[in-house]
């Protein structure tokens, strides 16, 4: 029995001119997405993608976890390939869905025929199908309400597929379509889902991530490679760049007052990440903030660390409640990573008492008593670059 | 860069001749010792040969060593048998607050079951007194386990004055030392000194880890842990892992005379002792009759963890006495009492007969650049 995966577009159907554009980076991210699994055909044809292993050697359990966390797909399915004609439709039905008509209760068969020249019309299909099911799955009755399974029979130009209920896709739109943007990440549980919110809306990802030996370890960076590992299962393949900051931390504590520690910091953050995005021509910074979570996330000190990034700074967190980005993360599977202690000894750094509100003109006197351009000049001349499922093939 | 390890009492590097005697077992002398062939038979031999090589070096008969996975299952073994075989009689035990997790954890599931557990707590240097030792253990006790060097300060465990008085008691109390981190580095004689029970380990000698033993003294009765094929005389079941307690026996017999090695490192220890002791706000942590192998010292408010990646940059390899995203130091330096900011910058270095004067130099060295320039904790 031939399978496929059968793949439907979510808001893609509504991007009217542009859609040819959307669809055809939904295709390459699906066939880059599935290098390594073996062949597939994928073709898009009456407003569905088809995934068709190419042969026995095709892994399509792999392949369909893959297409479950492409953005840009809003449902997909797996359904079997019969022949067009009536009794072969009706025979793979009862084959194929055997588990899922045990399982059920209750049932009803719902058909599309876009090739117009098969000799029955949808509802006589429906009514043959479900008739033959009755028959051989005796303890089922038909509720066309709210049935336990919908049986779904398609009828297409190039072939009949037949498959039980879809499983909901990633949803959002293809990674690509949207640009590119750096998420600064460090190794909590935020920046990860903003990572990921962000990748949902189409926007190609590059890592920003600071490091400070001896004041954080090499473990701290290898679980932030493995965060972005995880993104990328749904982002695609993307650069992660550490940015070396202990010298800039070192010289803010010793020149600067202990309560504007924080913010001054995150000032430089924004300074070389921006001119690292415009580098890897990036159109935006992405962070993992959340109004009112901590001291830094407060308005004015959003609002303070702004003022140095000469780019639009995007936060998809600043209006969600912690427990709402803990359970995204369970779901994206950050979480388990995120909670690993190797946190670092940053906090030798940071204020007991950090300003809340940071009153512009006095941070940047503050800064004055510092060599910016010079730190940064410094921090950008050593750079160190990480590919993150990069041409991830099966071993 | 040059390499300097100063982390032998986590781990050690395996010895030439025991890596090679891995590999000749894994490779040519792969047979299973069980097995009629003279492929088995060869495979016993070598077996025959690493138990005599580690008897050996306690003074101890052959069929006194069951070899284990390690030191953690060897005190797992140790402990729980020893109650076992005196449940019927009392369900007091004796331990001190230093040991090692595989010892304190086998006592807290104890306790969950109803024994009574006496922790002896340390002084400030880790030292357990044997006035202490004299005290806790009274006739009716089951077991006593104390360890003969602590592994994260150094300190030497007073487990002669333990066997003193069980033997004046006459009473049936066991005694089981934990000598993983004494063993090859003081001289052990579990037989004459008394001991029941002796846990050691092949990694910390320079052998390969997943390779221990149990000395149990003849006479003495534990059940076994794992069931099966009866393999170590019924006591560990399971297919004999050749190649690591071979390579163990490798180890054992590739180690210096105890008296020479001690002496050549004690050298190195004073050296670091000193010059650690001369850096302002540093503070020595292990005491000055100590095994001299392991010394634990405070960098007066650097973390250890920042410290110990300051060194690592330099090519030093050490140990932190404290994991910096907890925030709390281990159970040894709690036990110890040391001053919160101090027990969280304690940092462990360790010796083997691999390091020289010029990897002590360089430690102190960095200690003191480390020290003077990374940034403190507030206190």
């Amino acid at each position: 029995m031939q399978e496929t995966i059968l793949i439907k577009l979510g808001e893609l159907v509504l991007k009217g001119l542009n859609r040819k554009n959307f669809e055809s980076v939904l295709l390459k991210n699906i066939r880059r997405r599935l290098s390594g699994l073996g062949e597939f055909e994928v073709k898009s044809a009456q407003s569905t993608i088809y995934v068709i292993p190419k042969n026995e050697d095709a892994d399509l359990d792999a392949a369909e976890e893959k297409i479950g966390k492409i953005f840009g797909i809003v449902a997909y399915s797996r359904a079997c390939v019969a022949e067009k004609e009536l009794s072969a439709i009706q025979k793979a039905a009862a084959e194929y869905l055997r588990e899922e008509l045990l399982d059920a209760s209750t049932f009803k068969v719902e058909t599309k025929r876009s090739d117009k020249k098969f000799a029955y019309n949808s509802p006589e299909i429906s009514n043959e199908v479900g008739g033959y099911l009755l028959e051989q799955y005796p303890h089922l009755s038909v509720n066309v309400h709210e049935p336990d399974l919908i049986v779904r029979v398609e009828v297409r130009d190039f072939g009949a597929y037949v498959h039980g209920n879809p499983r909901p896709g990633a949803g959002g739109i293809p990674v690509g379509t949207g640009g590119k943007a750096a998420i600064l990440i460090s190794g909590g549980i935020d920046s990860p889902v903003a990572a990921w919110s962000i990748a949902k809306r189409g926007v190609e990802l590059t890592g920003i991530h600071f490091a400070s030996p001896p004041y954080t370890s090499q473990r701290a960076e290898e679980k932030v490679v493995r965060l972005l590992e995880k993104v990328s299962e749904y982002s695609g393949r993307m650069e992660m760049i550490t940015v070396p900051f202990t010298r800039i931390q070192e010289e803010i504590l010793a020149k600067c007052p202990e309560e504007l520690f924080t913010i001054i910091m995150r000032r430089f953050m924004m300074r070389a990440a921006e001119r690292i995005a415009r580098r890897n021509h990036c159109e935006a910074l992405i962070t993992g903030e959340s109004l009112g979570q901590v001291a830094s996330q407060t308005m004015q000190a959003i609002a303070c660390t702004d003022a140095v990034a000469n780019m639009p700074v995007f936060r998809p967190l600043i209006g969600t409640d912690k427990a709402e980005i803990v359970a995204t993360s369970y779901k994206i599977g950050t979480y388990d990573i995120s909670i690993e202690p190797y946190e670092d000894c940053c906090t030798v750094f940071t204020p007991k008492h950090p300003r809340t509100r940071p009153i512009p003109h006095l941070v940047e006197a503050a800064e004055s008593a510092l060599d910016v351009e010079g730190l940064l000049a410094d921090c950008l001349q050593n750079l160190r670059y990480t590919k993150i499922g990069w041409y991830r093939k099966e071993e | 860069m040059r390499e300097i390890y100063l982390d032998n009492s986590a781990t050690t590097r395996v010895c030439p001749q025991a890596a090679q005697k891995a590999v000749e077992l894994m490779t040519e002398c792969y047979g299973n010792p069980s097995s009629l062939h003279t492929l088995g038979f060869r495979a016993e031999q070598e077996l025959l040969s690493a138990r005599k090589a580690v008897a050996g070096a306690l003074s101890a008969l052959p069929e006194e060593i069951t070899f284990t996975s390690g030191g953690t299952e060897a005190n797992n073994l140790a402990i729980f048998g020893a109650v076992y075989a005196r449940r019927h009689r009392n369900h007091r035990i004796v331990t001190t607050m230093i040991e090692h997790p595989s010892v304190l954890q086998v006592m807290a599931q104890l306790e969950k079951e109803g024994w009574q557990v006496v922790y002896l707590k340390p002084d400030s240097l880790g030292r357990i007194s044997p006035q202490q030792v004299e005290e806790a253990i009274t006739p009716d006790t089951a077991l006593v386990s104390m360890m003969a060097v602590n592994n994260e300060v150094g300190s030497i465990l007073p487990i002669e004055a333990a066997a003193r008085v069980i033997r004046r008691q006459k009473s049936q109390t066991l005694l089981h030392v934990d000598a993983v981190q004494a063993f090859g580095k003081l001289p052990l004689r579990p037989g004459k000194t008394g001991i029941d029970l002796m846990t050691i380990s092949a990694h910390k000698i320079h052998g390969p880890k997943g390779a221990g033993a149990l000395y149990i003294r003849k006479g003495v009765h534990i059940p076994a842990r794992t069931l099966g094929g009866g393999q170590e005389r019924n006591l560990r079941s399971g297919t004999e892992a050749l190649p690591a307690w071979c390579a163990f026996g490798a180890a054992v017999k590739a180690l210096p005379p105890v008296q020479q090695e001690q002496e050549e490192i004690k050298k190195l220890w004073q050296r670091c002792r000193e010059g650690i002791a001369a850096i302002p706000d540093a503070v020595i942590q292990s005491p000055e009759d100590g095994l001299a192998y392991i010394l634990n010292f405070s960098c007066g408010g650097v973390k250890a963890e920042t410290m110990l990646h300051f060194l690592e940059e330099r090519g030093i390899y050490v140990s932190s006495g404290s994991a910096c995203a907890k925030g709390h130091a281990s159970h040894v330096l709690e036990a110890m009492e040391l001053p919160r900011m101090q027990a969280l910058s304690s940092i462990r270095v360790s010796f083997s007969r691999e390091n020289t004067m010029e990897d002590a130099e360089a430690l102190v060295q960095a200690v003191r650049e480390g020290m003077e320039t990374l940034v403190r904790a507030r206190a």
